[in-house]
Parts: C-alpha cells; sequence; structure tokens
C-alpha cells in the first residue's frame, strides 16, 4: 500500500512529506519529497548587498539562526582577508554555543512529544525561554537576530548581559540531569529509541551525513575541533561520540553536547578579552554614530557603504561550520562587485536526510517517527 | 590577514598532493588549477569526472571519502557557461579539495558521481532542478525543490529574480 505522510504531519516537524510504500506495518520503501518551503533563498542573495544577505540567513535554520549568521561573515571576511578582533571572535563563540543549546533543546523537546514523552517538551521549552531572552537584550530579536555583521559584530552586548549569561551557565547543568532523569533511564524511552534506525558508519559517511547524526554512527569528526574557524581553537571541549548509529546512540551525542556547550560559554565568560568588537576596515564597516558627527570620512563612508555596498575581491570561498545539526557551508563566489555572484548554502539537514530511506526500509512504521526526529531536520534549511 | 594574489601555475602547484597525483594518473584530466585564500581548486576534463572522482576517493594517502557538496555556478552571456563545482572533504586526513567541471550552455550534461559517493543524489538532483545541468547515470534525475511542471531553471542568471509574470 502506499501511504502519504505529511506534508502537514505533526511529526515531519515543518512541510515534509514521506511516500510511503508500505506491507502491512512494514516499510517497504520511503520516498522524502521536499521543496514545499523553498523561498529562492539563493537567488534572492545575488539581487543584494553583502550586508544586505546577513538577514536572509537567518531564516534558512530558523532554530540556529546565529550559526548561519557567523557561516556567512565568516565566508565574507575570508573573501575580504579581514582580521577580527578577539572580543568579537569570544562573543560570536559564547553565542553560537547558546544557540546549540536552544536548538538541541527544541530538538530534544520535540523528539520526545513525538515519541509520547510529554513533560520533556515543557521542561526544554522553559530552558529555550531563558536562551531567547538573552538574544533579545543581545541583539533585540528573539529569533531572527542578525547580530553578526562583516567584521564583527553589530552592538556591543548590553550592560548586565553576561551576568545574565552567567545566571543561566550555573543553572543549566541541573536542568540538563532533569531531561535526562526523565528520559535517559527511562524503560519506554529505551524500547523505543535503542536498535531503532540503525545507520554504519561507512553509511554514513558515504550518504554524506554530519554533526551529531555522523558521531552517533561512532566517526569522530567535529569541524569545530579538526578545522578550527573563529578563535574555537582556544577553548576545551570534548567530542561526544556514541557507537551504536541508533535513535539514542544519536539522543545520547546531542544531550552530552549540551554539556560540553554550556562549559564553552562558561570558558567563553571567564576569559572574554576586552577590545573593540569590529575590525579596522573603514570601507566596509559603518563607523560609529558618533564619529558620523564628528569626521567627514566617517559620513562619507556610511553614506557609501549604504547605498553602493562595499566591493569584494574576485574569487571564491567555502566555508564550513558545525552547525547543531552538522556542516553548514557557504560557498560564495565573488565577480569584485559590491553584490554576491553566487551564494550557495550547503545544508546539513539535506545531506542528513538522504539517511532516511537506509534507516527505516524493513522496519516498522511507528519507528520512522523516531528516526525523522533523531535526525533533527529543519525543512527552512532543505528547501532554502 | 592581507589578501595574497591567487596562484594559477599549474607547474607551481603540482607540490599540492591532490594535484599531484592526479597529474602523475592522467596529465589530460587535470586542465588547470588554483589557489586562493588557502584553497586549493581543481579544473577537470568533463569526461573524467567519475573516474577523477574515483581516484581521489580511493586515494591512500589521503582519502576523499566525504563529499560535501555539489553546486553549480552560471557564467552567463560567457562560454562555457557553466560550471559545476564540486567540495570534497577528507574526514581522516581533515582536508578539503574543490573540483571544477567546465560546461557548454547548450544542453550541459556530464556523469554522475552517485555511483562514487551516494550523497550525491540530492546535489545532482538539485543542480538539475536549479540550474538544468543533467547528470548521466543518475538513477533519479527529477526536479527536488521546485515543482515537477515548473518551467525554466531558477538560478541560471537569465531568468529573472522575480520570476516570469
Amino acid at each position: 500500500m502506499i501511504l502519504n505522510m505529511g506534508p502537514h504531519h505533526p511529526s515531519t516537524h515543518g512541510v515534509l512529506r514521506l511516500i510511503l510504500e508500505i506491507d502491512g506495518e512494514n516499510i517497504v520503501r520511503i520516498m522524502p519529497d521536499i521543496g514545499y518551503l523553498h523561498t529562492g533563498i539563493e537567488k534572492t542573495c545575488e539581487a543584494k548587498f553583502y550586508q544586505q544577505v546577513v538577514p536572509l540567513t537567518d531564516r534558512i535554520d530558523y532554530l540556529c539562526p546565529l550559526t548561519n549568521n557567523l557561516c556567512y561573515v565568516l565566508a565574507v571576511e575570508r573573501l575580504l582577508g579581514l582580521e577580527i578582533p578577539p572580543k568579537a571572535q569570544w562573543m560570536r563563540v559564547l553565542l553560537n554555543e547558546l544557540t546549540r543549546i536552544n536548538s538541541h533543546l527544541v530538538w530534544l523537546g520535540t523528539h520526545a512529544l513525538d515519541i509520547g514523552a510529554m513533560t520533556v517538551f515543557l521542561y526544554c521549552f522553559r530552558e529555550r525561554e531563558d536562551i531567547l531572552r538573552l538574544f533579545e537584550m543581545v541583539s533585540g530579536q528573539r529569533m531572527m537576530t542578525s547580530y553578526f555583521r562583516v567584521g564583527g559584530l553589530a552592538l556591543e552586548p548590553p550592560l548586565g548581559f553576561f551576568e545574565r549569561v552567567r545566571d543561566f551557565a550555573r543553572h543549566f547543568p541541573a536542568n540538563v540531569d532533569e531531561y535526562e532523569n526523565l528520559l535517559t533511564g527511562n524503560p519506554i524511552w529505551a524500547m523505543r529509541t535503542k536498535g531503532v534506525a540503525r545507520i554504519t558508519a561507512d553509511d554514513a559517511v558515504a550518504l554524506g551525513a554530519s554533526g551529531p547524526t555522523l558521531r552517533g554512527s561512532g566517526v569522530d569528526f567535529d569541524l569545530r575541533r579538526d578545522m578550527p574557524y573563529s578563535g574555537y581553537q582556544n577553548f576545551k571541549f570534548k567530542v561526544p561520540v556514541s557507537q551504536d548509529g541508533d535513535v539514542f546512540a544519536r539522543y545520547a551525542c546531542r544531550v552530552a553536547e549540551m554539556r560540553e556547550s554550556i562549559a564553552m560559554v562558561q570558558q567563553a565568560l571567564d576569559g572574554m578579552p576586552q577590545g573593540p568588537i569590529k575590525a579596522v576596515a573603514p570601507k566596509v564597516i559603518l563607523p560609529d554614530r558618533e564619529m558620523m558627527k564628528t569626521q567627514m570620512e566617517a559620513l562619507i563612508y556610511h553614506f557609501k557603504i549604504i547605498t553602493e555596498g562595499f566591493a569584494v575581491p574576485a574569487g571564491e570561498v567555502y566555508q564550513a561550520v558545525e552547525s547543531p545539526r552538522g556542516e553548514m557551508g557557504y560557498y560564495i563566489v565573488s565577480d569584485g562587485t559590491a553584490k554576491p555572484y553566487r551564494v550557495h548554502m550547503r545544508a546539513a539537514c539535506l545531506a542528513n536526510l538522504q539517511l532516511l530511506p537506509t534507516m527505516c526500509e524493513g522496519r516498522l512504521l511507528a519507528d520512522v517517527v523516531a528516526a525523522i526526529g533523531s535526525i533533527d531536520i529543519v525543512l527552512g534549511e532543505i528547501d532554502r | 590577514m592581507a589578501l595574497e594574489p591567487a596562484i594559477t601555475d599549474l607547474e607551481q602547484l603540482k607540490t599540492h598532493p591532490s594535484v599531484a597525483r592526479l597529474v602523475a594518473w592522467n596529465r589530460a584530466a587535470v586542465k588547470g588549477a588554483k589557489f586562493d585564500r588557502d584553497e586549493i581548486s581543481i579544473y577537470l576534463e568533463r569526461s573524467l569526472i567519475r573516474e577523477t572522482c574515483m581516484l581521489l576517493r580511493d586515494d591512500e594517502d589521503c582519502p576523499f571519502n566525504y563529499l560535501a557538496d555539489v553546486t553549480c555556478v552560471d557564467w552567463f552571456p560567457s562560454e562555457p557557461r557553466f560550471e559545476v563545482v564540486y567540495h570534497l572533504l577528507s574526514i581522516p586526513k581533515k582536508e578539503r579539495v574543490r573540483l571544477k567541471v567546465r560546461l557548454e550552455g547548450d544542453s550541459p550534461a556530464l556523469d554522475s558521481v552517485t555511483s562514487v559517493w551516494p550523497s550525491a543524489n540530492y546535489f545532482e538532483r538539485e543542480v538539475f532542478d536549479l540550474f538544468g545541468v543533467r547528470f548521466a547515470g543518475h538513477p533519479y534525475l527529477r526536479r527536488l525543490l521546485m515543482p515537477e511542471d515548473w518551467e525554466g531553471y531558477p538560478l541560471r542568471k537569465d531568468y529573472p529574480v522575480e520570476g516570469y509574470r
């Protein structure tokens, strides 16, 4: 029998349509059908100035906007050859790790809800709210932050921000214990996740998996550690790896990652350098308002950046970062003008989704829901 | 961190292990190379793409076992118009390399690399969908993001940003 699952199905986290060929309750074949959220962001980017693309990157993966901001600005900074001051780099790491926790909390809550554990959802969203308030404090927005700029940060972090983050970092490890108390030793959770939707390390690499989905299958690879960017080489952290390759292994990886991330937030707070938050590049970075009132050059540069953008030397760059879902990559081609000639986003979820048939075929229909949750897809990123 | 000028001289770039490996295997497969902003790009002969990828994947010193991405750049109106771009990653060696194949504007086509890395499946479908580049030997070359009956290829440069009205 052919069964349609989605595009509007609560467990597909967006608008994913699965065409299932089933024999009784067993899956014979599974065919993901995507594109319902395609908005042509890559095409839109080609018509914008470099600095105008930043808000678009938020909307690709709406659960980790800051990671997308970071990846994009890093790519443009490499095209320009800009050096970023340490404080901006550390702020970027701090906010990225908070974003990772935020994204994993949404994942954990909804994944548990899909499998039938309602309480976890409420707990996770309680802490997520704290993180969103921190984002609002620093950028003025809860979700579509657009806080990173080419060359640094948009604004100086406000007074009291670091204290608030410190408070959060103090109580969050106990919150993770709470989630684990509810799930890790729970026999129902174990039955629904252990041995379900297995994927071997070879299959995971061949099918292009990345992030916790790859590490859950025993491949020890994390871009933050192995190909560091934005000052991640200054941080000490462990990369959680699980050998089993099932839903539970991916769950364990992500929960352990949350603990590592909060430890990194703590490190970033303790070692936060002082100094400027923007690089020195008057033709690229908007001047401070105060300078505009006193210096003519600053006013001219401001006018020119706003009206004409800034030209980027011709060339191309592929910049990848470790997003909560895996390898997020931006491939940007410049032809020397103020608008990118081509922006391509390498979406981790698009590649991870290719694992779904291998995970589910020959297994029960109910396991599909667990499998979708365990690869943590965001359809905005898949469809772009 | 000032920008260094790009190196495009193949002789100079032969010190790079992947370039050296490919040139030693088949000089005709490598049409050029570029080292720019710490990234290596290798321009490849179109008809040999699958064999070249197989070779890089099974390389003993630096196996590029992971295909990170496939995409395309449209250089309309210049010819050859399309540039199909592959980003490879070696998980054991933590190295990246970019492969490029240039294609003419009328009915662009090349071999699929899905038999080398199964992950190429969706990436190539996306390139077909948005650029109209055909991949010979692809198991299921259908539109991925746009509707089945869509006309035109949206990411081509001669396709208007606001679409046809």
